[in-house]
């Protein structure tokens, strides 16, 4: 058996690769993997790869379970892996088994000051815990560089660079342990993000809305005394070297309107950069974490929705990748929330590894019945959940419509009932008085808009009379002008019928005593011009007959020329006050 | 017109940053809404509009402190309604629903309470409340009484009238002058008297927006309504209305107010809007019509002209320009021809119709020649244009950048310091949430609201005693300090340094008032051992009371290591003391450009350790300090 620990990164890496052969009669069909329960507390990840027979490759993932076979140690858990088919005698299988622990470095010591690199030490057996006898084993401890303070010898042990070899140990009974320790420099960044809520929006109108809220934690040992900005500006890798200050996530291509914000606004330091098959982002904490130090933040970013949500067999699903598309992290809470669109039925999941499941109801803008949340929570997540998993629900595009269709109901209600509330009468009374007097008051007032277009006319008449005149002196066409003064004659008694019956409508009115006086006075006036007009009109016309002088004309109409100015204006003022009531 | 000016002056932009908006953007609109309720009441004597005057009166005591500014300015307009003899029961109605409801509920709001009726500032309005009644019932009795009688009557009532008066009066100023300042709040008086805060009550001149504003601070905030002001007051002045008089009195006293303070440019921009509207709209009024006169005469003159070919015919067009000069012309010339007196008739008719249309204005005014009134509204709009540039400048430029993020234009693009956010953010995350926060309080309402910590002092400077006891534990020397902020229970202190880039409002220039105000409660902190020449000063010539506070200690520690010789960016010279050590603080954080830095108390364990050295060599110095602290155990 062959074991190899990798701790390049802050969270603990195995790799067992194990041959095992059936020396029993019976075949085989499990294999059990032991491991103490301290480390399978631990245990993130689990995987085992088989392939039997000697050549490598075409090696297929077995299922694994945790058992309890009777007569073993309490202190230990065990795992068992299923082979596809059993193992015959005296056949071989290569067993490749990946764990993955968490909180397996344990810094040492617990609190550095700012200058003072991050050491951690870790400690487990240097013989392969197994429920079967060992005929050959080793033990390889990938180190990520840099100082090692101390490590257990035992036996064959090497430190070649930055690698750490035990063994190999030969016929080692079941169940020995031996314990070692290795205290070794470590200052990857211990990114802890104590609690993930992912939020994964499906809008059928082409965008799936992805935010996350991170609390994140820098895991490692924690800072003691003082933290100097003077320090860490002028010698970054001297003194603060235990501490981080960029994430990097990966997004997936495609990924638009990404932002980066807490809870008091936009954080300004971050890049990014796209490519078509990635994209990916680098941001920076507001300031840069020491251990024991955190900070919350959320990043969100919009997908398109056929990257990511298909149809097949009449349902959609949703396939996207389980965790945070950040590198190197480790998540102790991990709570993803699918949010579908309203009206989606038939909800299914399928998580290619055990999740805690259950269900919301989200309420958003128009929503009524509100959009159903898939949650699914998992501790201890790690990089290597990062797999697929796949959300299916039914979902019918009419539904898609519902709320535009609502909308446009609702508004045309609205105008509807504004025209219906402009058209109806909402008095309460038909027969009050004051209903009744707003009536008549109502009435005169269309009368008396009557009255004032025939005064205008009127006017206009008047105004043509005037341009006769003046083109008769001009021209000193006489007869013409003489026409003139008859249509306008004519027109007069025309529009003296019409005023005749408004006239007396608006004198029956009992609402008209204050308008009355002026409106008779108007008449007075007005009639009075009309004749002042006409008169004059005839004085220059027989006189431009007569062929007299321009002077003699000025001075026979000049009082009447006075007069008509002087009631014209009246005229104008009164029909202005009539106007403005 | 005053609207659309008063939607984008930058004075009231000011206020909003962002859609979110300060209570006195709220206020300003309460204020203008009561003027324009009371001018409305005035108008119509409308009881209705009087009881909505007095809810909106009531709105604006809700929102701001200011409101003070009604009840004085609407008293000193009765009173000059009823001096210039325009009393009418109008004004009644206008003024006594708004004294006594709009008192009744400013009785209402728990910050006012009782000052309603108790202070100074209201007095003005009860006693322009009496002289109102005294005239209204002059006049009442002169509707009623004969002339002869009257006169009676009048003697009779003055002298009544005068006696009650005079005991009102002299019953209030012995009340006045029993207190101390004369029953007036020191804001109040801080108006009234520029330089009273300066020297009574330095936490009200410390802040910038108390001081008096400069030219350029008028320019940038009103722009070119200061200059379309002083037009705007002679237009009110020519029909003389109530409603003018008000507009002006208005004007004239946020005008000193705005003299006074930076922040009360506030009130003065609605007064400034709204003159300006009337000045521009009279302008235009003037403009457009002498141009509509005098085009449709070219257009009538026009075929005349051509018929006739006459030079008279010319010279008529531009001679006539009001219309008693036309009639003149008129008689005078006598015209030679019957054409041309027919013409001249029908103009003359022309100019009288157009005269009755707007009766009486236009007979005063004079009409202006068309070239001359084109350009002035092309001026007049061009004027509009820069001032609408300014405002969208001044919006982006001066109040759309939040204060707390700060930028800087390199030649790499914008800089972004963040450095506020950054510390609050650190606080927020890696402190307890009990853990308590001293700063100076300028930083109060930002570290509560993005930090969510608990802190000693914030911007509400209600409670001056504990401000000054933060101002003196900054300007006390680091050992008397520290027992400060460990009687105040306080973890963190924070203070904010722009020495390293360059950003000038920083604590260390805001420390004269820590002085000052430290000082006026506590005499043991004394201004002038602070001062060298009369100047606050921090390099060589500092002196060692400077050198030693704690301020100075916060704001240098190993600040002369980042570039060997601690030349301060803001102050412009070298710091004085380079080289020192903290023993009661420790730094636990500092932004990216140092502009916030945030100490711990060191815990007390440590301070006896230290001592315990010192009390080897010698144990007499001991007893001062620790007397006041538990009893180390090996002592």
């Amino acid at each position: 058996s062959k074991r190899s620990l990798n701790f390049v990164s802050s969270i603990g890496v195995t790799v067992f690769t194990k041959r095992v052969e059936n020396a029993g009669s019976e075949p085989v069909s499990k294999v059990l993997l032991a491991f103490p329960n301290i480390q399978a507390k631990n245990l993130a990840a689990i995987r085992a790869f088989g392939t039997e027979g000697k050549v490598k490759g075409l090696s297929s993932v077995l299922p694994i379970e945790v058992v309890e076979p009777s007569g073993v140690p309490p202190e230990l858990t065990f795992f068992s892996a299923s082979l596809h088919k059993p193992l015959q005698k005296g056949k071989i299988l290569h067993l490749d088994v990946l764990t993955v622990f968490t909180h397996f470095l344990q810094p040492f010591p617990e609190e550095i000051t700012q200058a003072d690199s991050q050491l951690v030490v870790f400690q487990d057996s240097s013989h392969y815990l197994s429920p079967y006898p060992v005929k050959v084993q080793t033990l390889s401890i990938r180190l990520p560089g840099g100082r090692v303070e101390s490590y257990t010898k035992y036996g064959n042990t090497k430190l070649v660079d930055s690698e750490l070899k035990y063994g190999p140990y030969e016929d080692v009974p079941p169940f020995s342990y031996n314990p070692i320790i290795v205290h070794f420099e470590n200052n990857n960044p211990f990114a802890v993000a104590k609690e993930l809520i992912r939020e994964i929006e499906i809008s059928h109108w082409g965008n799936v809305q992805i935010t996350e809220h991170y609390n994140i934690v820098h895991g490692g040992a924690r800072l003691k005394g003082e933290f100097s900005r003077l320090d860490y500006q002028s010698r970054p890798y001297a003194r603060g070297v235990s501490s981080f200050r960029h994430l990097i996530a990966r997004l997936p291509a495609r990924a638009h309107s990404i932002y980066y914000r807490d809870e008091i606004g936009n954080i300004s330091t971050s890049h990014l950069w796209s490519d078509s098959k990635k994209t990916q982002l680098e941001i920076e904490p507001r300031f840069p974490l020491f251990g024991g130090w955190q900070t919350t933040f959320t990043i969100g970013y919009g997908l398109p929705l056929q990257d990511f949500v298909f149809s097949a067999d009449g349902k959609r699903f949703l396939n996207i990748t389980f965790g945070s598309p950040m590198e190197e992290i480790l998540i102790e809470k991990l709570i993803v929330k699918v949010v579908l669109p309203e009206g989606s039925k038939d909800i299914d999941v399928s998580a290619p590894f055990p999740t805690n499941q259950w269900q919301e109801v989200k309420y958003s803008h128009l929503d009524i019945a509100g959009r159903p949340v898939l949650v699914l929570e998992k501790p201890d997540v790690i990089p290597e959940h990062n797999l697929h998993f796949q959300v299916y629900y039914k979902f019918n595009n009419i539904s898609l419509l519902i709320e535009p269709m609502m909308l446009i109901t609702g508004f045309f209600l609205l105008f509807v009932a504004c025209i219906a509330y402009m058209h109806t009468d909402m008095s309460i009374s038909k027969n009050s008085p004051s209903y009744l007097a707003k009536l008549q008051w109502d009435e005169v007032q269309a009368t008396v808009q009557q009255i004032q277009g025939i005064f205008h006319q009127c006017l206009a008449v008047h105004d043509k009379l005037e341009t006769s005149l003046h083109d008769l002196s001009r021209t000193g066409d006489a007869k013409s002008c003489k026409a003139a003064r008859k249509a306008a004659d004519a027109q007069f008694k025309e529009l003296a019928k019409e005023l005749k019956p408004l006239l007396l409508s608006v004198q029956s009115s009992p609402q008209s005593y204050q308008i009355w006086p002026k409106l008779d006075d108007l008449v007075a006036k007005e009639r009075e011009l009309q004749d002042k007009l006409m008169a004059r009109h005839a004085t220059v016309v027989d006189s431009v007959e007569k062929k007299q002088r321009g002077q003699d004309i000025e001075n026979r109409i000049s009082s009447q020329q006075q007069k008509i100015a002087a009631l014209r204006q009246e005229v104008e003022s009164l029909l202005e006050y009539l106007s403005e009531i | 017109m005053a609207a659309a000016i008063l939607a984008m002056v930058p004075s009231y932009i000011s206020r909003s940053v962002a859609g979110s908006y300060d209570n006195e953007a709220v206020a300003i609109f309460a204020l203008v809404f009561t003027f324009y309720l009371y001018v409305k009441t005035l108008n119509t004597g409308s009881l209705f509009y009087a009881t909505l005057n007095a809810l909106s009166y009531f709105y604006m005591v809700c929102s701001w402190g200011g409101y003070t500014f009604i009840i004085n300015l609407i008293p000193m307009h009765v009173l000059l309604c009823i001096v210039t003899g325009r009393y009418s029961s109008r004004l009644y109605i206008a003024y006594a629903p708004l004294v006594i409801l709009g008192t009744l509920l400013a009785a209402l709001v728990p910050v006012v309470g009782f000052n309603a009726v108790l202070t100074s500032e209201h007095f003005a309005s009860f006693l322009v409340f009496i002289i109102l009644h005294v005239v209204a019932f002059v006049y009442y009795i002169k509707g009623l009484l004969t002339p002869r009688l009257f006169k009676m009557a009048m003697t009779l009532v003055i002298t009544v009238g005068l006696a009650v008066c005079f005991a009102v009066v002299a019953i209030l100023v012995a009340l006045v002058a029993s207190s101390p300042t004369k029953g007036w709040s020191g804001r109040s008086l801080s108006l009234l008297d520029p330089t009273y805060a300066s020297k009574y009550i330095p936490i009200i001149a410390s802040v910038s927006e108390h001081q008096p504003p400069t030219w350029p601070s008028y320019f940038m905030d009103i722009n070119v309504l200061a200059f379309l002001v002083p037009a705007g007051i002679i237009s009110c002045f020519l029909p003389l209305s109530d409603a003018s008089s008000f507009m002006v009195l208005y004007l004239v006293t946020a005008v000193y107010f705005s003299g006074v303070m930076v922040r009360l440019m506030l009130v003065l921009a609605p007064a400034a809007c709204i003159l300006s509207g009337i000045a521009l709209s009279s302008a235009f009024d003037v403009l457009t019509r002498s141009m509509k006169f005098q085009l449709s005469k070219l257009f009538d003159d026009g075929p005349a002209i051509s018929g006739n070919g006459s030079p008279n015919g010319s010279s008529a067009s531009t001679v006539n320009t009001s219309s008693s000069k036309n009639e003149k012309t008129e008689k005078s010339e006598a015209a030679p021809k019957e054409k041309q007196s027919k013409k001249n008739r029908r103009k003359d008719k022309e100019v009288t119709e157009s005269v009755s249309v707007k009766p009486k204005k236009e007979k005063r005014l004079s009409v202006l020649p068309l070239e001359a009134s084109i350009v002035s509204t092309l001026l007049l709009i061009a004027l509009g244009g820069f001032y609408v540039v300014h405002c969208v400048w001044a919006a982006a430029e001066a109040y759309s950048a939040p204060s707390i993020v700060l930028t800087s234009r390199s030649r790499e693009g914008l800089h972004v310091f963040d450095d506020f956010r950054e510390a609050y953010a650190w606080l927020s995350h890696n402190t307890d949430v009990d853990d308590k926060v001293a700063s100076w309080w300028d930083y109060g309402y930002q570290t509560t609201a993005m930090a969510n910590r608990t802190v000693i002092v914030d911007n509400n400077t209600w409670n001056n005693t504990h401000i000054a006891t933060v101002g003196t534990a900054m300007s006390s020397p680091e050992k008397a300090a520290w027992e400060i902020f460990d009687s105040l229970d306080v973890k963190y202190v924070l203070v904010v340094f722009g020495g390293l880039v360059g950003y000038p409002s920083d604590d260390i220039n805001k420390f004269l008032w820590m002085v000052r105000i430290g000082g006026g409660e506590f005499p043991h902190i004394k201004e002038p051992d602070y001062l060298r020449d009369g100047q606050y000063r921090v390099d060589a010539q500092a002196t060692p009371t400077m050198l030693n506070c704690l301020m100075y200690k916060l704001c240098y520690y190993r600040f002369v290591e980042t570039d060997g010789k601690g030349f301060d960016r803001v102050r412009g010279y070298e710091i004085g003391k380079k080289h020192f050590k903290l023993t009661h603080f420790e730094e636990v954080f500092t932004t990216h450009h140092w502009m916030v830095r945030i100490y711990k108390l060191k815990p007390q364990k440590n301070r006896i350790r230290g001592k315990l050295k010192k009390l080897k060599s010698s144990s007499k110095t001991s007893s001062t300090l620790a007397a006041g602290r538990k009893k180390n155990p090996w002592q």
